[in-house]
């Protein structure tokens, strides 16, 4: 009677031992075989840009940390941040916070050091200065010079450089940096998309966005104390042009290069694509020729207008985000010589030649550069820039030897 | 005796488990191609390799554009040719009737199934020393350096089939509008499952109203080729059929105020590890959550858009951020948008 029962009890003991193994193990591979899953996930977390941290001053926002991307290099852009200060205001009003400015401070104004929304009313929360006017065009003037007046008196000392633009405008700040790191904040001067009537020598465009030294944010301010300049016509951008131009302000110019623009007055597609009616205001008015088509706008662009939230979103996600995976661009442009470096100004940032180093030194650097030219010719680069400075051809002289050196 | 029983039970299965996990070994490596993701190399991955196998690597990423148009759709036609068809190692334009406007390969054939054969049959009878193929429809924009990107570790002598992978029923196919990717080996496999009359109709598709999207998908199971979905090393995919605006759109609408993670990335989603303050006190935006910063297509847009695009792309950036990327592609002949 033992034996068949005990043959049983073995029986039963192996079967559940069996089955107990099987779950535990299956359990256990079941995890193990999901790591990619969470390897992704800590990814994802890692990936998503420093968030930017503010720091609230009365109404403005400081910018305490430039925003970064994850795998790039931005050493030229943050000495600008730190060199070039940039003070933006935008002229906003309180039915368009929420369908215009908040689109603003979620997008470019992050990259300018500080930021002051500018309204008819004050809202402590967005936060937005309420400079104690109405709303409506006939109030711009009105509310441009109460601006920087508001801005002079309480952020001179935080910027070097004053930027208006409008709840509208796109602005690449790190273009802008480009841009005025070839002049100092101590010259009166000021840059902007230059149009030319009604004034000697021309005023900038108000949607394109325009930026003003210190010296001439300085001198603006004195024009009214002393009533060299008053409130004489609500249209903005050329009341204010023609202040500048009795305060002796110089109306700066604001092209690369290439003579191409840096500040356009309405939306990307309409510049590269459009082709403006010979009848259309635009053509007596701009100050340098017009160019139609691709090479209408610097790849430094700095401004845009008429811009919708959509649009303040494709146009970060372009400029900072979607990229063509070691792609060189035609337009390689230098910085600019006036900013020094300090002892590193030996070395030379130019970008250019950066490029080259990483070429040349491959073996210094922990990545080498591989050229990839396919049916495509490198001379190609050289043709298509023609004014670069001496030093830049040689670096691209330098560059295209080493890429042909790869490719036998 | 019960317990006996219960150990000997115990051992009988693990020893069992393990001699099993031994076999699937052979298994492991097509079962990688079931896997379903594909994804772009991490910049870790790549600093393993030495120069000599970076340079074999960029010379064998290179790309056959094979272009499907029709008359009807010229300007989207004139468009591809004027923007990222440059950029690709070889583009060749395969139309339904030839136009006087613009020079293609005539392949006289009405049949949407059997004209993509054709272009397919042609392209690998023609691609000399090509490796990787991509099939796109001129309302498609096509970043061909991200493609190469994606593609630069994988080994054109296997089957890969990939792009925005969908499912319908059973069936894992590569959605038409955002690119197909396919590698020498599965096109290979194709061109000859072409010859079978029963595996791979060239007229049957059209009694059912298949797609030809999932035609060629049900052609290239029957080789063992399977669709995958191309994604960056964060996960998010990497062939968009929408445009931008639409995808922007999308993501301004999924979060409203605030967000960091949006449209394109389930894994994103879940992952936002920000709290109500942080998020109140970073309105970041809604682009992060938008769409991968190295994507390969997008569709839907207009030849306008295209060419805004081109300078979004090419052109337009932030002075002073660079990247030191490990390959070098240089602009092409013959353009200006770029």
């Amino acid at each position: 009677m033992k034996g068949p029962s005990s043959k049983w009890a073995f029986s039963m003991g192996f079967l559940v031992g069996a089955c107990s193994v099987y779950v535990f193990l299956h359990q256990v591979w079941f995890e193990r075989s999901y790591p990619v899953l969470s390897e992704a996930q800590e990814k994802a977390t890692a990936a998503v840009e420093r968030p930017t941290s503010w720091r609230k001053e009365g109404a403005a926002l400081i910018n305490l940390l430039h925003p970064h991307h994850a795998d790039e290099d931005s050493w030229v852009a943050d000495v600008l941040y730190q060199k070039v200060r940039v003070l933006c205001w935008v002229m906003t009003g309180p039915y368009n916070l929420q369908s215009r400015a908040h689109h603003v401070r979620a997008t470019w104004s992050r990259h300018c050091n500080v930021v002051v929304f500018m309204s008819s009313v004050e809202d402590p929360d967005f936060p937005t200065v309420g400079l104690g006017t109405k709303e409506g065009r006939d109030q711009l003037y009105w509310k441009t010079i109460r601006a920087f007046h508001y801005v002079y008196e309480h952020y001179v000392n935080e910027a070097d450089w004053f930027l208006k633009a409008d709840d509208d405008t796109y602005v690449v700040v790190d273009n802008l940096r480009w841009i005025l790191s070839n002049h100092t904040p101590k010259e009166p001067i000021y840059f902007g998309k230059r149009f030319k009537p009604y004034t000697k020598q021309g005023y900038m465009s108000g949607g394109a966005g325009y930026v003003l030294s210190k010296e001439a944010l300085k001198r603006f301010v004195e024009g009214f104390r002393t009533k060299v300049c008053t409130h004489t016509t609500p249209v903005e951008d050329l009341a204010l042009g023609q202040c500048l131009e009795k305060m002796g302000v110089m109306a700066g110019d604001s092209r690369d290069t290439l003579h191409r623009e840096t500040f356009h007055p309405f939306v990307p597609e309409h510049h590269l694509t459009g082709k403006f009616s010979k009848s259309f205001w635009y053509w007596s008015y701009c100050y340098y020729p017009i160019v139609e088509g691709p090479q209408c706008c610097s790849d430094l662009a700095v401004s845009f207008h008429y811009v919708e939230a959509e649009l303040m979103y494709t146009l970060e996600y372009y400029t900072y985000h979607l990229r063509a995976y070691g792609y060189t661009p035609r337009y390689q442009p230098p910085l600019h010589q006036g900013l020094s470096f300090g002892p590193l100004s030996q070395t030379t940032v130019m970008v250019g030649i950066k490029e080259a180093q990483e070429v040349t030194d491959g073996r210094s650097l922990t990545s080498t550069a591989f050229a990839f030219s396919g049916n495509q010719s490198k001379t190609e680069m050289k043709s298509h820039t023609g004014e670069r400075d001496h030093l830049n051809s040689v670096v691209t002289e330098n560059g295209t030897v080493v890429t042909h050196d790869r490719h036998h | 005796m019960f317990m006996k029983g219960m150990i000997m039970g115990g051992i009988f299965c693990l020893v069992l488990s393990l001699l099993a996990s031994f076999n699937p070994s052979t298994e492991h490596t097509t079962e990688d191609h079931h896997h379903h993701h594909l994804q772009a190399p991490s910049k870790d991955e790549l600093k393993h390799f030495s120069h000599s196998q970076m340079e074999d690597l960029s010379n064998q990423v290179r790309v056959y554009c094979i272009i499907m148009v029709q008359p009807k759709i010229l300007v989207y036609w004139a468009a591809a040719i004027h923007t990222w068809s440059k950029h690709c190692d070889k583009a060749v334009f395969y139309t339904s009737e030839a136009s006087k406007a613009l020079e293609a390969v005539d392949l006289n054939e009405k049949d949407d199934w059997a004209r993509l054969r054709k272009a397919l049959t042609h392209a690998y009878e023609n691609a000399g020393d090509l490796r990787w193929f991509f099939v796109a429809q001129p309302t498609t924009f096509a970043i061909i350096e991200n493609l190469k990107y994606l593609l630069l570790t994988k080994d054109p002598n296997e089957p890969f089939y990939l792009g925005n992978a969908a499912k319908s029923g059973e069936l894992d196919y590569v959605v038409y509008d955002s690119g197909i990717v396919l590698s020498y080996e599965a096109l290979k496999r194709l061109v000859n499952v072409f010859k079978d009359e029963d595996k791979c109709p060239e007229r049957g598709g059209s009694l059912w109203n298949v797609g030809e999207e999932k035609q060629l998908a049900m052609c290239l199971k029957y080789t063992g080729v399977f669709a995958e979905n191309g994604e960056d090393i964060h996960g998010k995919g990497l062939f968009n059929s929408k445009s931008v605006e639409s995808l922007i759109s999308d993501s301004m609408q999924a979060n409203p105020t605030n967000v960091v993670e949006g449209c394109c990335s389930d894994m994103a989603v879940t992952f936002n590890g920000m709290s109500p303050d942080q998020m109140q006190a970073n309105p970041t935006n809604v682009v992060e959550g938008c769409c991968s910063d190295m994507a390969v297509t997008f569709n839907g847009m207009s030849p306008d858009q295209m060419q805004v695009m081109m300078f979004g792309v090419y052109r337009l950036r932030p002075y002073g951020h660079d990247f030191h990327d490990l390959l070098i592609f240089d602009p092409p002949v013959g353009s200006d948008n770029d």
